[in-house]
């Protein structure tokens, strides 16, 4: 079948992989050549390609994480180029398609690196530290049933939507991958945020805020030192704006802490 | 077995207050020495899980993701219905009952889908009280939007990320019960089997895909909610992951299938570009809103348009089609899933599709965005028009949408009774792992608002009516039957590992899928189904015999994982042929080529297959039994659905 674009030509690329066999095990860059493939093909497509190829062959297939392949899930997880996700903005390794490389071109294939995101295998690494973290506080505590209405409370439009805009996040750790300091605050803050702006959220506040940091910290995140490359690499766009308000978020339950213990 | 449903007795706006009252109830105190193991933590298990925890019992939450959160319930886009009708247009829980059986064909069962409407209300109270951010008006209240199959308003929606929110709603609620140590969860588990003790279900196996390690888990009950097999079409556009295994091992041990043929082919995907294709991308239903779907009116001006003759530009408004506005003036565009699929189909099939490979028909919003603006285009549907533009590198704000139906949804599943009991007494199966709400065909966005239902608001009183019946003793986790099943999916894995054949799953599961769509898609006949059939037994030797799986079973094998999964689709598939074959009618996202009016439309025999068509496991390679659940329908008249 052609593809949608008839005068699309198929490319050829070296892609330079991380093999590591496990998490206790040093791994390396591995060469490996692909053939034949078209620039309507997505990054992970490509991908399949080369574990098909491997696998024919009777060699080990490159363990990644993906699932829904269409930007949501938060699975996938490469480090594409010195770049979480790619060289695209605002894009998912999945979403991510052939058309934006060149024939000929060499891809290097990393996963996340950071103390908090251990390797499983290849490329694929352990994000259990994001789920801890959300534990610790990245919940309004309702139990089912007993809830309001839901126009109970109103909430005007423009905070919602910010608190939308903060809750989009998509847990894939990109913004961990791209600083230098290998911080969560991006992620942290973003879930902050959007339980601060709601009133829903307001009871716990003070409270989340502390625990979730708190958290973080123990994960061994790093500090956060302003670079905002985590925003700009993020792959839907959470602002920097909300490392502002967790901060801010931060001090003021610190001031006025309801926290006793 | 002689199936019952459960169904309360009395009016039926009355059933579920009624059974409520008459479930008996674990005291609080003894709530937690009861273990409760739940698969799956998309909506429909994550809001079971921690609603579960709430209550007291002992839960133990499984997904084979690593981490929750990435359950496929978080690719919904459209919305979520409930009959709240705060938009004063006439809604009501009666109205979304009805809406949902005839929508479903009159293949469902009142009682459930009246329940469903009933507890609509309540979901969405419990999301917006855990900070799920609706779209909302101005005025701070919540904003609904029309969907397929309603005349009525009353989807609620977060952008087009409604799934995503929803299941992080859901997430947080099992991350407050797992950090309250509530639910013990196990990440990167996926379950290989179940396990049985003197007729009851008793717990799973599972493998942990970073380590291999295979390992037991007792309960006083299972709770499967694994979601749908669309992934036996290979191309859908289910997640990669998504598969039938789960539901198919505990089949294997005794839980009737039901209506497996019953899959839901969603109209507007973005079209199949090449054979490298992994997966196919839904566009949102409610893209239909504003979109208005058309072909050229003649099979010569799509040729020329297929060729680059000429643009899309050159095609005057009188020689384009807008086929259902045409053919449905009541609903337009927003006729139901099936009706919407199969005149897409149609229109292909007459030459006039559209795309270099003529399976494609226009979603255009040209008239929108005159009307209102690109902007207000943007604010409505900005991240679909993106994701769009991404796969196909077309700009939808310029060009009209290219849209082609694909696997979207399984109504069929795991049959459940009333209290979402499968026949193995003490497992249940909620959300799309069921069959129990849809009939032969779902509407939009009543996926979500089933498996929230089901997880929050039904399975945690009927499954403390079973519990209440069950000794509060702990569950030997060193019964027979548990090494047993151990051995069984360990064997099975050295067998995958050992056949060192020729043929990569992967090739094995797209020969399976191209034989479904072409023959059990959106159109079937008795002579295509019984010629896949054979095929499909073909191929499953082949598989068995010339498999290559590399690796070993104690390290993150992805490769086998799926060797696995593809093992289970190919029983699976030819299930679904034996049900698509007994069903001698149209109905829903069955249709049968032979049962079709004389205008084209589905021609259902309600004297005949008003049932559920409830499959009895055999044995290997033995025919399933056909066990018959008898829909009665109280309430409605059964009637041909009519969207003119």
């Amino acid at each position: 079948m052609a593809g949608s674009n008839p005068n699309a030509k198929p490319m050829n690329l070296t892609l330079n992989v991380w093999r590591q066999a496990g998490r206790h095990t040093s791994g390396k860059i591995v060469e490996y050549q692909v053939k034949d493939i078209s620039p309507d093909m997505s990054f992970l497509e490509m991908l399949d390609v080369l574990n098909e190829d491997l696998l024919r062959k009777g060699d080990d297939p490159v363990a990644f994480d993906h699932d829904c392949r269409e930007g949501i899930c938060g699975s996938c997880d490469l480090f594409i180029n010195g770049r979480s996700h790619g060289p695209e903005k605002g894009t998912t390794t999945c979403q991510l398609h052939m058309r934006k490389f060149s024939d000929g071109d060499t891809i290097t294939i990393e996963p996340w690196r950071a103390n908090a995101f251990p390797v499983n295998k290849d490329l694929s690494v352990d994000r259990s530290a994001f789920d801890r973290i959300i534990q610790a506080g990245g919940y309004v505590s309702v139990n089912t049933g007993g809830a309001p209405d839901g126009n109970e409370i109103p909430i005007p439009k423009e905070i919602s939507d910010r608190a939308f805009e903060a809750a989009t996040c998509i847990g894939c750790g990109a913004c961990v991958a791209a600083c230098k300091n290998a911080s969560a605050m991006l992620f942290v803050s973003a879930k902050v945020s959007q339980l601060a702006l709601l009133p829903q959220g307001h009871v716990e506040r003070k409270t989340r805020v502390e625990n979730m940091v708190a958290q973080m910290d123990k994960e061994g995140f790093g500090a956060c030192t302003n670079i905002g490359s985590c925003a700009a690499e993020c792959p839907v766009g959470i602002s920097l704006e909300n490392i502002a308000i967790l901060n801010r978020e931060f001090l003021a339950a610190k001031a006025t802490s309801n926290n006793l213990a | 077995m002689q199936l019952d449903s459960k169904s309360p007795e009395g009016p039926l706006a009355e059933k579920w207050d009624k059974h409520k009252f008459n479930v008996k109830l674990v005291n609080p105190a003894n709530k937690r020495k009861y273990d409760v193991i739940v698969v799956g933590t998309g909506l429909a298990g994550a809001s079971a899980a921690a609603s579960l925890a709430e209550l007291g019992y002992n839960v133990k939450a499984f997904t084979y993701h690593d981490s929750p959160r990435r359950a496929h319930s978080i690719a919904a886009q459209g919305g979520i219905n409930a009959a709240k009708n705060y938009q004063n247009d006439g809604d009501s829980v009666f109205r979304l009952f009805y809406d949902t059986i005839k929508g479903g064909d009159y293949r469902a069962r009142e009682a459930n889908v009246y329940r469903l409407a009933q507890v609509s209300v309540n979901i969405i109270d419990q999301c917006v009280a855990q900070g799920v951010p609706f779209a909302r008006e101005y005025g701070g209240l919540l904003a609904n939007r029309s969907f397929g199959g309603a005349q009525v308003s009353r989807t609620f929606y977060a952008r087009g990320q409604t799934g995503q929110q929803l299941l992080l709603g859901a997430y947080s609620a099992l991350s407050r019960q797992i950090a309250y140590g509530k639910v013990k969860m196990y990440n990167r588990s996926e379950m290989l089997d179940l396990v049985m003790i003197d007729g009851v279900a008793r717990g799973i196996v599972t493998r942990n895909v970073i380590t291999g390690e295979v390992e037991n888990h007792a309960a006083h009950a299972v709770v499967l909610a694994t979601g749908g097999y669309g992934n036996v079409f290979y191309l859908s556009t289910n997640a990669k992951q998504c598969n039938v295994t789960a539901a198919w091992r505990a089949h294997k041990k005794g839980a009737y299938f039901a209506n497996p043929c019953f899959t839901q082919i969603h109209p507007t995907c973005i079209p199949v570009s090449g054979d490298y294709q992994s997966k196919l991308t839904l566009m949102s239903e409610s893209l239909r809103n504003d979109g208005r779907v058309w072909v050229p009116k003649t099979v010569e001006m799509a040729q020329r348009l297929r060729k680059g003759e000429i643009k899309v530009a050159d095609i005057k408004e009188d020689d384009r089609d807008y086929f259902l506005e045409r053919k449905y003036p009541a609903f337009g565009n927003l006729v139901p899933r099936d009706v919407a699929s199969r005149n897409a189909k149609l229109m292909c099939d007459e030459g006039r599709g559209v795309g270099s490979t003529g399976l494609a028909v226009y979603l255009d919003f040209a008239e929108i965005i005159q009307r209102t603006s690109a902007e207000a285009v943007s604010q409505k549907y900005g991240n679909l028009f993106a994701m769009y533009e991404k796969i196909t590198g077309e700009n939808p704000y310029e060009l009209p949408m290219r849209i082609y139906p694909a696997v979207h949804y399984t109504m069929g599943g795991l049959w459940v009774d009333y209290n979402l009991q499968t026949t193995v007494p003490g497992l249940y199966a909620t959300g799309e792992c069921n069959f129990s709400d849809h009939g032969a065909n779902r509407l939009g966005a009543s996926a979500l608002m089933q498996g929230l239902a089901d997880g929050y608001f039904v399975i945690p009183y009927t499954i403390g009516d079973y519990l209440a019946q069950t000794p509060p003793k702990p569950v030997d986790a060193n019964h027979p039957a548990f090494a047993e099943a151990k051995a069984g999916v360990q064997a099975r894995t050295e067998t995958l590992l050992n056949i060192k054949g020729t043929r990569t799953p992967d090739d094995f599961h797209k020969a399976l899928g191209h034989i479904m769509w072409e023959y059990c898609g959106m159109a079937r006949n008795a002579e295509g189904l019984r010629h896949a059939k054979a095929e499909i037994q073909k191929l499953r030797k082949e598989f068995w015999s010339d498999v290559r799986v590399v690796g070993t079973g104690e390290e993150l094998n992805q490769t086998l994982e799926k060797a696995g999964r593809v093992a289970d689709f190919l029983e699976l598939g030819e299930l679904m042929i034996d049900d698509a074959l007994d069903r001698n009618e149209s109905c829903g996202g069955h249709f049968r080529e032979e049962y079709q009016t004389p205008e084209g439309e589905a021609l259902r025999d309600d004297e005949h297959y008003a049932y559920v068509a409830a499959w009895e496991y055999q044995g290997d390679n033995q025919p399933e039994k056909l066990n018959k659940e008898e829909l009665v329908f109280e309430n409605v008249k059964l009637t041909q659905r009519s969207y003119k």
